[in-house]
């Protein structure tokens, strides 16, 4: 146990009480400037968010909007400059680096938008990789890995490498290797950007699916307002500033 | 296990970066070993050689060492018979020992009439046998083998010189001694007879000397101060010139027949001598028997204090010649392990840059800085293993071309030439120590880029371009 259980004192004033009950992820006028040499670029400015569980969240806005930099956050490779994060009721802001390393490795997955696989390791290898970070057996990792691939629907192409793989197949072991320690939220910062729309829309399926199976939050990025139909939550984001949430048939200003 | 093969997999990704660092490391692995596997032959051949010529130990009155040049007879020991039993009596020694043999050194004249020349000489008496059981010596297998000295089977008055000695007293055309050039002009002859005192005197000193002249060619008068204070002479019969291997003692050294001096330095005196030499069968086996060696001594030593100083102290240019090649194998250590620290430094600091969007996603994936860390420098170590192993084999394979092409050489204080050879094989703390010390400057190399590559920020690093 990486993280003590916070307490339920938190309540962000843009959060409905009724999703207050158990957030995967809760920002409390969240805060963070860019200082490039002599000139300061606040890139969020005093967000509140909740990011409900086994929901489908997504951030939308223009580039520029601050969406990688909120992901960076809740995803904790980032730190605010003011506010609190909590993350699967885990006060981030707390953990040293060390921990805070193991509290992702514990509960976050990632998928880039490179999809970032080891060159030098096969699907089935990419996938295993924060398993055997875990510690997990071999025999547990025998079970869990090529149930993976299934999902994902690359169980035939546990030996290629990433060389070896198209752009969305790709990406298919990406989220296999982001679910193989059975997070509690999956961050994705524009998983599609590099796809084609046939194979980006695919994927967004896939991510949707494993929503579904597996009850994992996912949260991305995107700024293409067709993927506003795939979300659960929409959350529209620019000049670091929410300017509405859409939940599953309700829309709050903010 | 992880970590491993990935470092193992990250190192064939980029197949000709590793192969120009591990090139570079073994070239430095060989060059390190083939230069310490050639002083090694050199320590070998000194060791043998003054091993073989005199033992591993001596036992001599204590002053002996320093003072006894001055005048050899006055530190005689003339218990050595019983010294001599009792090492050979001790059940530890018994089986360690090869020889155990007495010498006698003394200061003279040496003279050849004929050719009307004369020189100081620094002589020494051997019971010739054990002196060629002691040149047979090899403890470390070497190729070279001594020559056995002529003395053996030579009649008492027989006398071995070294060929600067031979061709002082012009003695080299009848002792048939190759390149030893003739003087433009030789001194005027005393005559070809002995001057009748001194013919009479060697006669008396001499039993073989049949006769008091005319003199044979290849023989010699010796003048040497008795134990009594009195000059005695004795004529010798030069049966070969020996090169000494350095020329101030090639032109001085006398070797004979103990017992022939002992009766011509000590009379009807009780016999003496002034060194009993030691050979050990294993260089290894001399802390042992030094130890055994020392409480023998303490025995014998009421009245007459004895000393057991071995072969390196009595010959310190032994000792310097080896610090020199030990400082000069530093120094190349020094420079190649530099060489080695760049290079791999170089190397991993690359690499790092590289793969910098690899380490944000392992950080973000949760990998630990420690983690991170852990696994450049395991390929640091990896290529410094790997490199190291393959100079291990070049050095092997190297040495063992020169070995066989056997180069002729002369080695520092040798008096023949050998074969060039390089001790590699076998030599196994040389072997380690210059493959840890390699594995560990790799591994010192490849700390800064991995402690760089641990402390990078994780969002900089999965933007990294």
């Amino acid at each position: 146990m990486i993280c003590a259980l916070i307490s339920t004192e938190m309540t962000p004033h843009a959060a409905p009480q009724t999703l207050t009950a158990s957030p995967v992820a809760a920002l409390t006028r969240v805060e963070k400037t860019y200082h490039l040499d002599s000139v300061s670029v606040p890139v969020i400015r005093g967000v509140d968010l909740y990011v409900r569980r086994a929901c489908f969240t997504v951030l939308l806005g223009p580039s520029g909007s601050g969406k990688t930099t909120l992901l960076n956050m809740i995803g904790c490779i980032d730190r605010p400059d003011h506010g609190e994060i909590v993350v699967a009721d885990c006060k981030v802001a707390d953990l040293s680096d060390d921990a805070l390393s193991d509290f992702r490795a514990e509960n976050i997955g990632f998928i880039f938008q490179n999809f970032n696989l080891l060159p030098v390791l096969s699907a089935y290898e990419n996938i295993e990789y924060p398993l055997l970070m875990a510690g997990a057996s071999a025999p547990q990792r025998g079970r869990r890995v090529p149930r993976l691939l299934e999902a994902v629907g690359l169980a035939d192409k546990a030996r290629y490498f990433p060389g070896q793989l198209s752009g969305g197949q790709r990406q298919r072991v990406a989220i296999a290797r982001a679910l193989s320690r059975k997070p509690k939220l999956v961050i994705a910062d524009e998983p599609t950007a590099n796809l084609d729309s046939e194979t980006g829309a695919a994927i967004l399926a896939l991510m949707r699916r494993m929503v579904q199976r597996y009850g994992i939050s996912f949260i991305f990025s995107s700024h293409d307002p067709d993927v506003i139909k795939a979300a659960d939550d929409t959350i529209f984001l620019k000049d670091g500033v929410i300017h509405g949430i859409r939940r599953q048939g309700q829309e709050t200003a903010s | 296990m992880m970590t491993w093969s990935l470092a193992v997999r990250n190192l064939l990704r980029n197949r000709r970066r590793s192969l120009a660092t591990l090139l570079a490391m073994a070239i430095g692995s060989t060059s390190i070993l083939l230069f310490g596997g050639f002083s090694t032959n050199v320590n070998y051949e000194l060791h043998t050689r003054h091993v073989q010529k005199g033992g591993h130990f001596q036992i001599q009155h204590r002053d002996f060492y320093l003072y006894g040049s001055g005048n050899p007879s006055a530190y005689g020991m003339a218990v050595y018979p019983r010294i001599m039993a009792a090492i050979k009596d001790d059940a530890v020694l018994r089986d360690m020992l090869l020889v155990v043999t007495p010498a006698l050194q003394f200061g003279g004249i040496a003279a050849n009439y004929a050719a009307g020349v004369s020189r100081t000489v620094i002589g020494n008496g051997f019971v010739a046998e054990e002196l060629n059981r002691m040149r047979r010596w090899n403890d470390f297998n070497l190729r070279s083998k001594a020559p056995m000295s002529a003395l053996e089977g030579a009649p008492t008055d027989a006398a071995v010189v070294g060929t600067g000695l031979a061709r002082v007293l012009q003695l080299c055309e009848v002792l048939k001694v190759l390149h030893c050039p003739t003087p433009e002009k030789t001194p005027a002859a005393g005559g070809a007879d002995l001057p009748d005192d001194i013919a009479q005197l060697s006669l008396q000193e001499t039993p073989l000397a049949s006769g008091a002249a005319p003199v044979r060619a290849g023989r010699i008068e010796v003048l040497v101060v008795s134990a009594r204070g009195a000059p005695d002479v004795t004529s010798l019969d030069v049966v070969r010139a020996e090169d000494q291997g350095v020329k101030e003692l090639d032109e001085v050294t006398l070797l004979m027949h103990l017992a022939p001096l002992q009766q011509l330095i000590y009379g009807q005196s009780q016999p003496q001598v002034t060194s009993i030499m030691l050979q050990l069968r294993h260089s290894h086996q001399m802390a042992a028997a030094r130890a055994r060696l020392e409480p023998i001594l303490d025995r014998f030593s009421i009245g007459q204090p004895l000393s057991v100083l071995d072969f390196r102290a009595l010959n310190p240019f032994y000792v310097q010649t080896m610090q020199m090649f030990d400082t000069i194998f530093g120094f190349v250590f020094v420079l190649i392990g530099g060489i080695v620290l760049f290079t791999v430094s170089n190397t991993m600091n690359t690499t790092v840059v590289e793969r910098t969007v690899e380490i944000g996603t392992l950080r973000a994936m949760g990998l630990r800085r420690a983690g991170i860390r852990r696994l450049f420098v395991t390929e640091g170590a990896l290529l410094g293993l790997a490199g190291a192993l393959l100079g291990v084999v070049l050095a092997l394979l190297l040495s063992l071309a020169i070995n066989r092409i056997g180069m002729p050489w002369l080695p520092p204080g040798n008096v023949e030439v050998v074969p060039f050879t390089v001790n590699v094989w076998g030599e196994n703390r040389m072997i380690l120590g210059t493959t840890g010390a390699l594995i560990g400057i790799a591994i010192l190399s490849a700390w800064w880029p991995a402690r760089r590559a641990a402390r990078l920020d994780v969002v900089d690093a999965l933007r990294h371009v």
